[in-house]
């Protein structure tokens, strides 16, 4: 189903939030909104119901466009606000959308403890490399030898994979796309978000004004254009060994299993905290 | 919901227990902390009593996270609280003061012990004082209060609450090891003779709602997530829709309803009691457990023929100097004994107007100050 | 000038070695007067490293009036439970308080004011658990300070007690009373000083 472009707007932009945005032209981040905006549409759920939650970098920035109950929260809480705010109100959908840096450094231990936690909550984690907002420093999933403004040297340390880390850590569901793989990546939204438990995409994008310029990555669409050839779908992924994969992205659905969501878990709690007090507190 | 039930008559409660129950009768009904001496008790309690009350109770990861989940709960609708000490505190002032900014309702309780950093985890002192109010970066309305017993920590958390609705304020409730630990034989209030207050909601249609807009009183009805006024909370500072501005006029008018709100409300907000105030030449001010020795110690000195009184400040900030200044141009000293290096006493001198003389007395061993040091100091003025 | 209403209390401290279930004892005691006899109690108790092994203590002070400073000034009764907290605390009573040693444990009495019960023998050999010479001492304290209804220190204790252990709690506790009964408290010295120290305090 193609649903038109200016349907989502009409539907889903803050008519009354004087555009244009903060993101550079050729951002990844466009496409990202975008594709969240469909899976959205696709959900058919109320505008009402639906929270989303950012910290702080581009991508937190993206709730304050959207016609939603939106929250931008401080550097790397995102995922606690949320946690919050669907303990408290858990029918509503609560999405955290979030950067590497954001999400994996200043907000590493919240994202491990909800991943572990396994509340009904989704997380979308665009990952580009980069700190871009603060002027391209390196960040936890900036790869090894590459330039930033903080390793103007080359960088001496080791990334990690965020979806890795969240299928370890206990997510119920986690997914990888990349900005060149844009149904791909809504539909991966979409179940993310019908998952019930902990569900994050990892999507990879472009900051090619931070981070491509500096490693002689080209522009926007050059960086694009690798992430097509670098990208190799989950079940093809499979088959290959270590070293055909090296410097290759897996995308596609990495992990999608059924946990005991606390959200369900904590109503028996209730359960046995009324049989025990005989309702007296 | 069910509503808690008050056990009828007379119970033995610490402190923190005390705290407990007043959080459950003001109606808070969301906690999420992490272990921490000595406020753990609050945190085991709740884990208790809130699933019993359709409330809910999480133990986060970090005090950051801790009271990020409280703010994310307050904005959903659903009262809420942490409980803390020094190091939890100190981690909880980024998120604290988004709650300022974003003008989320929360209570946090902050049961002091030695500092700084890991500091004296098991004794008492009040050398969080200046950090409750001033602790996170930036201008902000914030209100501080203080509890002296197990009684107090009943009615002053409902209280907090209640201001923390009624002005979209976080509140941070000082408790100290001595008061959070002593057991006292408490009758608590039954729920006909608790006053609970809750934030206004939106009346308008949401298509008019701006949430930002202050009511008369500088504060904006507060609508939940889920309600279906779909608005924008954020920690940059913003206009009247909850968006981020950088105009010079929407960011001073932001401040100034900011602190106004605060300033109009002073009079509500600020609470003090005063002992033998009334003929008093010489005062002592004093709050927390503090205050108990303090009076111990104004009846000897009275015993031994001084007119001397005490002001118990139970709100710290604002500071409430309507009451403190003309007790100052009343009394020809004013001691202010603290378990710290003197954190209230620097508020006393700023609001003297005049040659009241201001003396100190701290203590930073780890001790509860007694009866007698105050009185000894306090017979010489 | 006339004694200021509130000033009148009366000071406990219940001292030992950690494990020994002086808190607990503490706690029923303050229950006791402040729930079921319905007067001002404030209990407190020492926390942290020094509330393990070593001395152990814990405190009530009761009044007719509301009690401002919390913590005991100076004992009216001290029931040491081992030597060290003897040694350590003795001092602090008042010099007509009475102190309580549990014979079986203290050896050395600081003064000549003291009355001893073996309340660790009686609860091995008699009820069979060294567990509750707490409540022996409980029992005995009840009595000896003259500020619990001692009905309701049983009604006190039997409400806090793990279920099962309710019947032995409550033997060990009638044992103490019965104990201390047996002692007539103004054949005691009259002071805990002696006569020089006194005059020289």
């Amino acid at each position: 189903m193609v649903i038109p472009a200016q349907t989502l707007r009409h539907t889903f932009l803050r008519h009354n939030k004087k555009f244009p945005h903060v993101w550079c032209p050729g951002c990844g981040n466009g496409i990202i909104m975008a594709a969240l905006l469909r899976a959205i549409y696709r959900l058919d759920v109320s505008k009402d119901d639906i929270v989303l939650a950012s910290g702080i970098g581009c991508s937190g920035r993206m709730p304050t466009y959207l016609d939603f109950n939106t929250l931008h929260t401080t550097h790397g809480r995102a995922l606690t606000f949320a946690t919050g705010v669907k303990l408290a109100r858990p029918s509503l959908n609560v999405v955290a959308i979030m950067g590497d840096g954001d999400a994996t450094a200043i907000g590493g231990n919240h994202f491990i403890h909800a991943a572990r936690r396994n509340l009904n909550l989704t997380a979308i984690i665009i990952n580009n490399s980069i700190y871009g907002m603060t002027g391209g420093q390196y960040s936890p999933t900036t790869p090894f030898g590459a330039r930033s403004t903080t390793s103007v040297y080359g960088h001496i340390e080791h990334d990690f994979s965020i979806a890795e880390l969240a299928v370890t850590a206990g997510a119920s569901f986690v997914a990888r796309a990349t900005v060149y793989h844009a149904e791909l990546m809504d539909r991966l939204i979409e179940q993310a978000i019908r998952k019930r438990g902990f569900a994050v995409v990892e999507v990879i994008s472009n900051c090619h004004v931070q981070y491509g310029r500096r490693n002689n990555l080209g522009g926007a669409v050059e960086m694009i254009r690798r992430f097509k050839e670098q990208a190799v779908h989950v079940d093809r992924a499979e088959k290959m060994s270590a070293e055909e994969l090296r410097g290759k992205i897996t995308i596609g659905v990495l992990t999608d299993r059924e946990l005991p969501i606390s959200t369900e878990e904590y109503k028996k709690v209730r359960e046995r905290a009324r049989a025990a007090r005989g309702g007296k507190v | 919901m069910s509503e808690p039930e008050q056990t009828p008559g007379r119970q033995l409660l610490q402190g923190n227990e005390a705290v407990v129950h007043g959080a459950l009768a003001a109606g808070c009904r969301f906690f999420a902390g992490y272990p921490i001496t000595p406020a753990s008790e609050i945190a085991e309690h709740l884990s208790v009593l809130l699933p019993a009350v359709d409330g809910t109770f999480i133990q986060m990861e970090d005090e950051i996270a801790s009271i990020g989940a409280v703010i994310g709960a307050s904005l959903a609708g659903v009262k809420a609280m942490t409980a803390t000490s020094g190091p939890g505190f100190s981690l909880m002032q980024e998120n604290l003061g988004f709650a300022c900014v974003a003008e989320v309702p929360c209570v946090i309780v902050n049961v002091m012990r030695g500092g700084p950093s890991t500091g004296l985890p098991t004794s008492p002192a009040q050398g969080d004082v200046q950090m409750a109010r001033w602790g996170t970066h930036g201008d902000h309305p914030i209100v501080v209060l203080a509890v002296s017993s197990v009684l107090d920590s009943f009615s002053i958390t409902v209280k907090a609450f209640n201001i923390s609705e009624k002005y979209r304020v976080p509140v941070i409730l000082l408790s100290d090891e001595v008061v959070a630990h002593t057991r006292e034989a408490v009758r608590l209030p039954g729920r006909d003779e608790v006053k609970v207050m809750d934030r206004i909601r939106p009346s308008m249609p949401p298509d008019w709602y701006r949430p930002y807009e202050g009511d008369n009183r500088g504060v904006p009805p507060m609508a939940a997530f889920g309600d279906g006024y779909r608005h924008h909370v954020t920690g940059l500072i913003h206009d009247e829709h909850g968006y981020p501005t950088q105009n010079r006029k929407e960011i001073e008018g932001f401040h100034e309803r900011m602190a106004g709100k605060i300033r109009r409300g002073f009079a509500d907000i600020q609470m003090t009691r005063g002992f033998h105030t009334r003929d008093a030449e010489v005062l002592v001010i004093a709050y927390g457990s503090v205050a108990r020795s303090a009076l111990r110690a104004v009846e000897e000195a009275r015993r031994q023929g001084m007119r001397a009184g005490l002001l118990q400040l139970i709100t710290l900030f604002p500071f409430p100097r309507a009451t403190v200044t003309p007790l100052l141009k009343q009394c020809r000293a004013v001691l202010v004994p603290e378990m710290n290096m003197g954190q209230i006493s620097r508020e006393v001198q700023r609001v003297n107007q005049c040659d009241c003389r201001v003396v100190k007395h701290n203590r930073v061993d780890g001790e509860f100050i007694t009866p007698m040091e105050i009185t000894r100091v306090l017979l010489k003025l | 000038m006339k004694q200021q209403d509130g000033w009148e209390r009366y000071e406990i401290r219940f001292s030992g070695s950690g494990g020994q279930g002086l808190i607990t004892a503490a706690v029923v005691f303050a229950e006791a007067v402040g729930v079921y006899d319905g007067r001002y109690v404030c209990q407190t108790q020492s926390y942290g490293p020094e509330a393990r092994g070593g001395k152990s203590k814990a405190e009530v002070v009761v009044s007719d009036h509301p009690i401002d400073y919390p913590k005991a000034l100076e004992l009216d009764l001290l029931l040491a439970m081992n030597q060290a907290a003897c040694d350590a605390y003795f001092y602090d009573l008042k010099k007509n308080g009475i102190l309580v040693v549990d014979s079986t444990l203290v050896e050395q009495f600081p003064t000549s004011r003291v009355i001893a019960i073996p309340f660790t023998g009686i609860a091995r050999d008699e009820i069979g658990r060294v567990l509750v010479a707490n409540m022996v001492a409980l029992g005995a304290i009840g009595l000896l300070s003259g500020q619990v209804n001692l009905d309701n220190l049983e009604k006190a204790l039997l409400a806090r007690v793990p279920k099962g252990t309710e019947e032995m709690n409550r033997d060990a506790l009638r044992r103490g009373i019965e104990e201390a009964g047996k002692i007539d408290l103004d054949q005691l010295p009259r002071s805990v000083m002696n006569e020089d120290e006194e005059e020289y305090p």
